[in-house]
């Protein structure tokens, strides 16, 4: 972990190998050797399902600690607009920023108004665009990184237009270093982050060099500090940060926030992962090539179910819902400047987005496809039932695990079983099963032996 | 048959289709795609197999009883023979043409019988043959050079 190219840390002394984080990974990046979980680091897409399910909270997110900040001069808290959603109904986002303020950061940074920004910036890109469709939002980095990983394909249709968060911290650091007269480097921008991937697209920007934000605190984190800070009833600084704020960009943290504010005809809002992988397939057989537009969220809801929230995720919708009635829908930016950034690439990303597919077998193709051969081999001996005893998450990757010499064969404990009873030579019992196993699989292997011969 | 020497270096898998099974329509080829990119078959030569293959295993889900999605890899090319039992096709010269399609009304309201299947598949393979009786199937066998 130490390049942190993750944002997820497995305990080793919390973990007791349970094996339910195994069962969750989407992409198969799990396994448990010696008794302990551990993340492939080239499968994992930072989804976060491993947090919520570990039953021995050992898999932890790596955001960062208030005390990490101290090497900046002026620290800007940029929430994501869904903590506007985390407290009772009375509170309002000026209240919350006004607590953030309390609780220790220099200053504040409001992210829904960079959402309106946003979205008049995909207005403008979409006036112009001539490309293949439908275009894919890439604001949730976990959806980014299940494109590079296991998607590739699908890499042009991502939207080629800068995240909320960064435009916000973007703004933030201009207009701060104007007013205090310090350069940039000097200030810190620090996310308040729903979800852990925000965190690794802010380690490790996957379309630029470098993020404008500096680092991330989870909403977990700063929830009781917030809390007691708006306890003390001392007044808030009205309407300070929220003048330009409306409806529009406050609903990007609800599923479908974000097709509401485009003025597009043919969209589709999509969340929780396995149905956003089966709307990709559906794209990748080259179907849904008339729709225009297609939000997608990892987390069920949309991104106020990110696993580092607190409030329900669908009593957070409510409240966001509430919100964007009393802000009302009237857009607050003014159109012409953002068509101005926007002629300047101010929203613009124009590097290409690396793509990181799961490796093959082997380098060489004659030699992948014999391990191809030894893989299906492997697995048609195999119980099949994916119990995920071995370690891997089900017989076919630990086919591949195998293969990959990243296991041994006997991990399995059915073939262990079979060998052992076979060696021992018929103790009564476990040569009845391994007798009648050794049928079985011999079945299957014919089976598939024969199965197309003649069709080459 | 037709290869008789299917060279050493190769891997061949077959996948069950079953007509009107529209819940699975498409699986049999996206376990091919799976396959090859573990191969480490290019991604352009990948989505031309796939693609022609899609177009073939929809032709059994939408006109088919049942039938077969095989292939086989080898360093040098990747072949696909789908085979079905269904009603076969009466003019192949016909169906090759952009455009024209025996599909019912239902299919085509489900957005399918555009009569660009056989067409896609041709535009995509490197070889192709079709063979077909009325009443009793039909064969549609490609490849793809890597």
């Amino acid at each position: 972990m130490s390049n942190r190219i993750h944002s997820l840390y497995i305990d080793p002394g919390k973990c007791d190998g349970r094996m339910a984080c195994l069962r969750v990974c989407p992409t198969e990046a799990i396994r448990v050797r010696g008794g302990k979980a551990r993340i492939l680091e080239d499968r994992c897409i930072d989804c976060g399902e491993c947090i919520t399910t570990c039953p021995s909270n050992a898999i932890v997110p790596l955001t960062d600690s208030f005390t990490d900040f101290s090497k900046f001069q002026h620290v800007v808290a940029i929430p994501s607009p869904v903590l506007y959603g985390q407290f009772s109904d009375i509170v309002l986002p000026d209240h919350i920023l006004s607590a953030l303020r309390k609780i220790g950061f220099d200053d504040v940074g409001d992210v829904a108004q960079a959402c309106e920004l946003v979205s008049m910036a995909i207005e403008e890109f979409w006036a112009q665009y001539q490309g293949p469709r439908p275009v894919i939002s890439a604001f949730c980095p976990t959806i980014v990184r299940l494109i590079q990983v296991r998607f590739t394909d699908l890499s042009e249709l991502l939207l080629p237009i800068e995240s909320p968060m960064e435009i916000a911290a973007r703004e933030v650091k201009l207009k701060k270093s104007k007013e205090l007269g310090l350069s940039q480097s000097r200030i810190g921008a620090i996310y308040v982050t729903p979800c852990p991937a925000k965190m690794v697209a802010i380690r490790r920007h996957p379309r630029k060099k470098k993020s404008f934000l500096d680092g991330a605190v989870s909403i977990a984190d700063v929830y009781g500090p917030l809390l007691s800070a708006m306890s003390d009833q001392e007044a808030v600084i009205e309407g300070r940060e929220m003048r330009k704020v409306s409806g529009i960009g406050l609903g990007w943290p609800i599923l479908g926030g974000v097709i509401k504010s485009l003025k597009l005809k043919n969209c589709l809002a999509v969340s929780g992962l396995s149905e956003v992988i089966r709307i990709f397939e559906e794209i990748e057989k080259g179907k849904l090539r008339d729709v225009e537009f297609i939000e997608c969220r990892t987390c069920p809801a949309g991104c106020i179910g990110g696993s580092l929230t607190v409030e329900n995720p669908y009593v957070a919708r409510s409240k966001i819902v509430k919100l964007l009635e009393i802000f009302g829908e009237q857009p607050q930016q003014n159109t012409d400047y953002i068509k101005k950034l926007y002629r300047a690439k101010y929203f613009l990303l124009d590097e290409k987005l690396q793509l990181r597919p799961v490796r093959p077998l082997a380098e060489d193709v004659s030699q992948a496809i014999q391990l191809m051969k030894q893989k299906q081999g492997i697995y048609e001996g195999l119980p099949k039932i994916d119990c995920g005893a071995c370690g891997s998450p089900n017989c076919m990757a630990f086919a591949e695990d195998v293969v990959r010499k990243e296991a041994k064969l006997t991990d399995c404990i059915f073939v262990l079983l079979e060998r052992q009873s076979a060696s021992s030579g018929g103790s009564g019992q476990s040569a009845e099963h391994g007798g009648e196993k050794a049928d079985d699989s011999q079945g299957r292997r014919r089976e598939t032996r024969f199965k197309g011969k003649n069709s080459f | 048959m037709r290869c008789p020497m299917a060279s050493e270096t190769s891997f061949q898998q077959e996948f069950a289709i079953e007509g009107g099974d529209f819940n699975n329509a498409g699986r049999a080829s996206s376990r091919l795609r799976n396959i090859l990119k573990q191969i480490g078959i290019s991604p352009l030569v990948i989505r031309r197999v796939s693609t022609a293959s899609y177009e073939a295993e929809m032709n059994v889900v939408l006109y088919a009883r049942r039938g077969t999605l095989s292939f086989m890899v080898t360093p040098e090319k990747i072949t696909i023979v789908v085979e079905d039992e269904g009603q076969g096709i009466a003019d192949i010269g016909l169906a090759m043409q952009e455009g024209y399609s025996t599909a019912s009304r239902e299919i085509r309201e489900m957005g399918f019988g555009a009569g660009m299947g056989l067409p896609n598949i041709k535009k995509n393979a490197d070889e192709l043959e079709i063979s077909s009786e009325v009443g009793l199937g039909t064969t549609v066998r490609f490849s793809v050079k890597i």
